[in-house]
This record gives structure tokens, sequence and C-alpha cells, in this order.
């Protein structure tokens, strides 16, 4: 590491560049030391006052977690020291339901980033994490009522223990991965959704997640469940302060959608560029269900994250939209996974990448049709697209097809910004930059046209950000 | 005679380090319409590629004056923005960007942000549409994306009409047109014209020329105008070809001092 005066330049550089970057003084109600032990997760479940099994759980996966060694398949992930994170930091006693009960100064950061206007304008409810606890969260009166619930991972927990214990964990295992076990080991926070039978949850629901701490590790947990012919939307967006030291984001998501439910799922992750984002998401989809993620990874330092759809019954439709952005420093290790176990399933895969300033974008995908599945159409397309010689984009596809009688396709492309295409746009007065943008914001079209409005207009103002000053 | 809008002084370019104009001049003052044709190969794409800017013709020599000012080292977008206008041979697809809010953008960046007003700018576009008998729904369509050869001409000169030039050059704009799309551009470039705009209009046939009535028609061969004359030049061309010329001022033809 270079000398402090040299590290705080860089650090107030990339501070000046990210919007987010800005922080809070500390002033929790716990703040763990640094490390992991077996001590530390029973005094979490105690904090909690979590259930004798509940803590079992915790325990088993912590011994996973100790037994996996680091994946070496993927993204550089030498950089983490399990030693030097803090794991579990609660910034207040409850999560509040009234806005006017947050601690003002995390209510100050909510204001910053728009929460509590977002929520009147256009949510149907909100759940704000600090660290590693909800701090807030609300949902409309007349969901309520019908029966929705949107809760915290922990205050689920105690208010409906039997669903959470029938579900938790049966989508991903503890021994999925070293990080599905290490955040099975001290999970905190993450949203919490059931949707009765035919409801349609019209407007979404969206949660928050920031880090704030430096060397941070947070570990929300989430699950959602949408019961037969039932529909949400679930839009979860997250930032963190810029530090020189690196923090860690380990979650762990799961969707159970029901015969003929629909979940859509979106995230914008904007993490700064010294966490680690290493996510675990899957989706079991039943009867004529449907599962869409749409992923969007613009931030953090390093991402792996593989949304995935279990497709269990015939007619289980299964969609996963990605956009990754990976810029000076990044690597954006994105990709899908579809398996489909039934017959008459069908799969849809669209990944869109672009990598500048030495970026680093992969796509990692899987498709696998078991034998018995027959009558299967998937379609996967990646397309990257590079914007400078010193940025990289690899595509790493596996299909496992163990049935003939299916339709697959691949397709995968690279390109380069076009020298044409900028020229054209510069003809009409546009200067570089913003034909660049324009070409950038095109590529991302696909993606940005399945956002609410509200976000597509933000997601292009953040490329714009990143965009500035490209052309050098 | 009023000043020039457009000076070419013994223009040379060059593209990928092979030397395509070479000592081109050219005059064309407001309220005039030039038409350059000449064979394939004589440097008519690569003249209105270097007038608008393109990054990879590089001027080697001489001066494009352009309202009193030269312009040879400006980039494209602020040549844009001065008022030049080049409706391509080949418009490129802008995949994702609907041609509504391409138009927007580049509105504003000529006009300037604070001229234009969405519901105005919105009810002219329609209107301009409209006019070159382009269906609404192209303004939600991406740029250039599975247009009709026709279809992207058209939209050409719809992007001339917005954004208002005081030169626009038409590169081969009859190409790829049936004789009913043909006479749609043409019109729709007719309306445009004004006193003071200048038009070049760079064309291989003389078709087009049956529609824009040009003041001066000149025929370039091998970087150079060769002759210069009236629109009697064009349908004398289009009779004899362009052989004749090029044996006398072809590549491999004896150097000449050119005419005009």
């Amino acid at each position: 590491m270079a000398d402090a005066s040299t590290e705080a330049a860089i650090v107030q550089q990339i501070r000046s560049d990210y919007k987010y970057g800005f922080s809070d003084a500390e002033d929790y109600v716990f703040k763990s030391g640094k490390g992991l032990t077996r001590e530390l997760i029973m005094q979490i479940s105690r904090l909690k006052q979590e259930p004798e099994w509940m803590l079992d759980i915790r325990l088993k996966a912590f011994e996973v977690f100790k037994s996996k060694p680091m994946p070496t398949w993927g993204a550089d992930l030498s950089g983490i020291d399990f030693d030097d994170i803090h794991y579990y930091v609660r910034p207040s006693e409850k999560a509040e339901t009234n806005w006017d009960d947050v601690p003002e100064y995390i209510k100050n950061t909510f204001d910053k980033l728009g929460i509590p206007e977002a929520e009147r304008k256009f949510l149907a409810g909100v759940s704000a994490q600090y660290e590693s606890e909800v701090v807030y969260h609300s949902i409309r009166e007349d969901l309520e009522k019908l029966g929705v619930i949107f809760l915290d991972m922990d205050g689920a927990l105690r208010q409906f223990p039997e669903i959470v214990r029938q579900y938790f964990g049966t989508v991903i295992p503890m021994s999925d991965n070293k990080f599905a076990a290490l955040n099975t080991a001290v999970w905190s926070g993450g949203s919490f959704i059931y949707v009765p039978e035919g409801v349609k949850v019209d407007i979404p629901l969206q949660a928050y997640f920031r880090i704030n701490a430096q060397s941070m590790g947070q570990f929300e947990r989430t699950l959602i469940i949408t019961a037969p012919g039932s529909f949400v939307h679930y839009i979860e967006g997250c930032t963190a302060p810029v530090y020189s030291k690196d923090s860690l984001h380990a979650a762990v998501v799961e969707l159970i959608a029901l015969e003929g439910s629909k979940i859509r799922y979106t995230t914008i992750q904007n993490w700064s560029n010294n966490v680690y984002n290493l996510v675990t998401k899957r989706a079991k989809a039943f009867r004529n269900a449907a599962v869409e993620w749409i992923d969007g990874n613009l931030g953090s330092k390093i991402t792996m994250k593989y949304p995935a759809i279990f497709l269990m019954e015939e007619g289980a439709r299964g969609e996963v939209l990605s956009i990754a952005f990976a810029g000076k420093g990044q690597h954006q290790d994105a990709g899908a996974k579809m398996v489909h176990l039934a017959p008459h399933t069908s799969s849809t895969v669209l990944s869109k990448s672009i990598s500048k300033d030495g970026g680093r974008a992969s796509y990692r995908g899987l498709v696998k049709v078991l034998p018995k599945a027959e009558n299967i159409r998937s379609n996967v397309r990646c397309d990257a697209l590079i914007l400078d010689p010193e940025s990289r984009s690899d595509t790493y596809p596996t299909m496992d097809i163990g049935n003939q009688n299916v339709h697959i396709g691949h397709e995968a492309t690279v390109s380069k910004v076009g020298d044409e295409q900028v020229f054209y746009l510069m003809s009409r007065g546009l200067s570089e930059d913003d034909a660049i943008t324009m070409i950038v914001n095109g590529f991302f079209e696909p993606f940005t046209k399945e956002l609410p409005l509200e976000y597509a207009v933000e997601l292009n103002r953040l490329i714009k950000l990143e965009m500035e000053g490209s052309v050098g | 005679m009023s000043d020039p809008l457009l000076k070419i002084e013994n223009l040379h370019v060059a593209v990928e380090g092979k030397q395509i104009l070479r000592g081109l001049n050219l005059t064309v003052r407001p309220g005039e319409i030039h038409a350059i044709m000449g064979p394939n190969g004589s440097g008519k794409s690569t003249l209105s590629n270097a007038l608008m800017g393109h990054p990879s013709y590089l001027v080697t020599s001489g001066t494009v004056t352009y309202k009193g000012q030269q312009i040879q080292e400006l980039p494209a977008d602020e040549r844009a923005r001065q008022g030049i206008f080049l409706a391509f041979q080949y418009p490129t697809a802008i995949p994702g960007v609907s041609l509504g809010n391409f138009l927007l953008a580049a509105v504003r960046n000529v006009r300037g942000a604070a001229n234009v007003k969405p519901l105005e700018f919105r009810k002219e576009l329609m209107a301009c549409m409209k006019d070159l008998g382009i269906r609404q729904d192209f303004a939600g369509r991406y740029v250039n994306e599975g247009f009709s050869g026709g279809e992207k001409k058209r939209v050409e000169i719809l992007q001339m009409a917005m954004l208002r030039p005081s030169l626009a050059i038409l590169d081969e704009t009859d190409s790829g047109l049936d004789i009913d799309a043909l006479r749609i551009v043409a019109e729709g470039v007719n309306r445009q014209v004004t006193p003071e705009m200048g038009v070049l209009v760079i064309t291989h046939y003389q078709r087009l020329l049956d529609y824009i009535k040009p003041d001066f028609v000149h025929v370039l061969v091998s970087g150079r105008i060769v002759q210069s004359g009236g629109p009697e030049l064009a349908l004398e061309l289009e009779a004899r070809g362009y052989d004749e010329l090029l044996r006398t001022h072809g590549a491999d033809a004896a150097p000449v001092v050119a005419g005009a």
C-alpha cells in the first residue's frame, strides 16, 4: 500500500467521483470486534432472541464455512481477509415502522439517498437496512389488509417462525458454497415477503441496503414466497461509503414462486469500489410460475453473482436480464443459471456487459436440462461492449443437456463502440463524450426499459457519471 | 456578390495513408446549389466526410473556410453546431436509442438546450415526419435499425429539417431509392432550401438533379474538380459517361492543373 497521504488522496479522488461515498460517525448499540468465532455467532443469536433451531443452523453453517476452501474458479478473492471484518453491527434497537423514530443520522443518510421520497412517490413498501439490521420498514395499509407480509427477516423469524422454518435454506442449502455457508452462519437483516393466494402487488416493494462502517461485513438474508396466482415486484438498491479498506457483502436470496405466481426481482447494485459483492441468488419456480431476475451491477470491487432459477414443474418460466458495468479496478463476474427439472419449461438469459478503463466483465452461465425434462426451450444471449484496449470481457457458458428433445439457443457477441457510430452522432452536434454515453445507454436499453421509469432515469444518470471523462 | 458560405482551397485529404483528394477548389455562396458528380472512387464521399470532420479523413494540406472561419481543424460536433449538415450515404444504426430521443439531443446541441421546449419539439418533429411521409411510430424506433434504404434516406432528410443547417451536404442521397421515394426526399430538400443556405449535392447519377436543380455542376475525377458548368453539364455527362474524363484526368493520366 502507498503511504497514508497518497492513500488518502486516492480515497478522496474516488469519493469525489462516487456520490454515495459519504459516511456517518458510528454511534452503535453493538459492534462486534473483527473476526468470526462460535461465541460471536451465539452472541448474535442471543441478541436477536432467536429460537434454538436457528442457532443450531447457524453453528452448523459455521462449520461448513470453515471446511470449504475459498473458490478459485472465478474472480480473484485472495484480497479477502476473514479476520479483518466486523461481522455484526447493530445500529439501533429495532426496526421502526415510523420514519420519525429512526435515529437522526441514519435518517439523514437515507434522506440523502432519496428513500423516503421514493416511498411517497412510487413504492408500496420500503425496507431500509443500515449495517446489519433493518432500521425501518413499512408497507401500504391496503396490502397489509390483504395479508401481504413485508418484514425484515429477523422480524419474520419472531412473528412467523413456522413459515421461516419451513422455507429457510430450502432453495440454497448452507453447503451450496462458502459464502452461502458464511451467510447462513451470521445472517442478519434482509427482507421477508409473503404474498397470499391471488394477490397481485401492483407497485414495487423496495429494500435499500447501506453499509456505513469500514471493514464491514453485511450478510442480509432474503426470502420471498408467492402463493398460487399472486405477483410481486421487489427492488433492491445498495451503496456504501468509500474507504481504503474493503468491505464484504455476502447475501443469500431465496425465492419460491408457487403455482401460477410470478416474482420479479430487480437489483440495482451500486456499491462503492471497495466492496466484495459475493451473493447467492436462487429461485424455485413451480407449475406455470414465472421468475424474473433483473440484475444491474454497476458498483463493487468484485462481484460474483449468478442468479439461478430452478424450473421445478411443467410450465415454469425463468428469465434473467442482467447488465454489468466494469470500470477501473472492477471485476464483474456475473451470469445466470437455468436448471430445467421438468418438461415444458422455458428460460431466457440476456446478459449485457461493458468494460472500461481496464475493468473486466465476465459472463458465467449454466443451462442444465435433466434427462426426463422434454420439450425445453432455452435461449441465452450475451453481448459485451469493450470501450478501450485495456479492458477485458470473457464468456464462460456451460451447457449440460440431458435430453434430445430441446430447443437451445446460445449467442455471444463482443463489440467495440464503432467509430462510425460516434462520428454519426457527433455530426449531429453531440460531443464525443455524449455520443459514447448515448451508444452505451442504447446498449443497455433492453435492460433499462424493464425498469420503472424513476429507476431507468437514475440508471441512465449513473451511467453518464461512469462515462464522464471517458474520452481522453 | 455575397461573401462565400464555403470556400475550399487546394484541399488535400488522405485516408489511411492514401491520398484521395489532391487539390480541390470550390466556392459555395448563400442560396447556391452545387452538384458534385464523378465516377466511383473519384473522392466524392471523401469530400463529404472531410467537410463534416470525420477523424479518419486527414486534411494534409489546403483550407476549408466556412462563414469566414477556417474549420478544417474543428471536430464534427463543433461543425454541426455551426450549421453544417451531412446526409450520409450509409447512415449508421444506433441500437437502443430511439429516433425521437436522438433527435431531441441533436436539436438541443445544435440550437442550444434553452431554445428547445420538449412539447414544441415534439410538435415540430411530428409535422416534419408527416411532410416526409414517415410514420409517427418511427420516433420510438431505434435509429436506423432495421430501416429500409429508403427509410434511412428519409430519416436523414428529417434530421436536416430539424437541424436547419446553413450548409447541407447530401452524399449520394439518391442511392437505393425508388422513383417515388426519390421524389419525396427531393421535395423534402427543396422545401428546406432558403436564400441563406448552401447545398452540396454529391451524386453519381444525374437523375436526382431532375428534382433538386443545381446552379452549378462540377465533375470530380481523381480527387480534383476537372470540369465545372451549369445544369447542362450533368446532362452531357449522363450522355457521354465518365470514360473520356477518366482517360484525360484519371489517376493514370498525366498530371494536370485543375480547372474551374
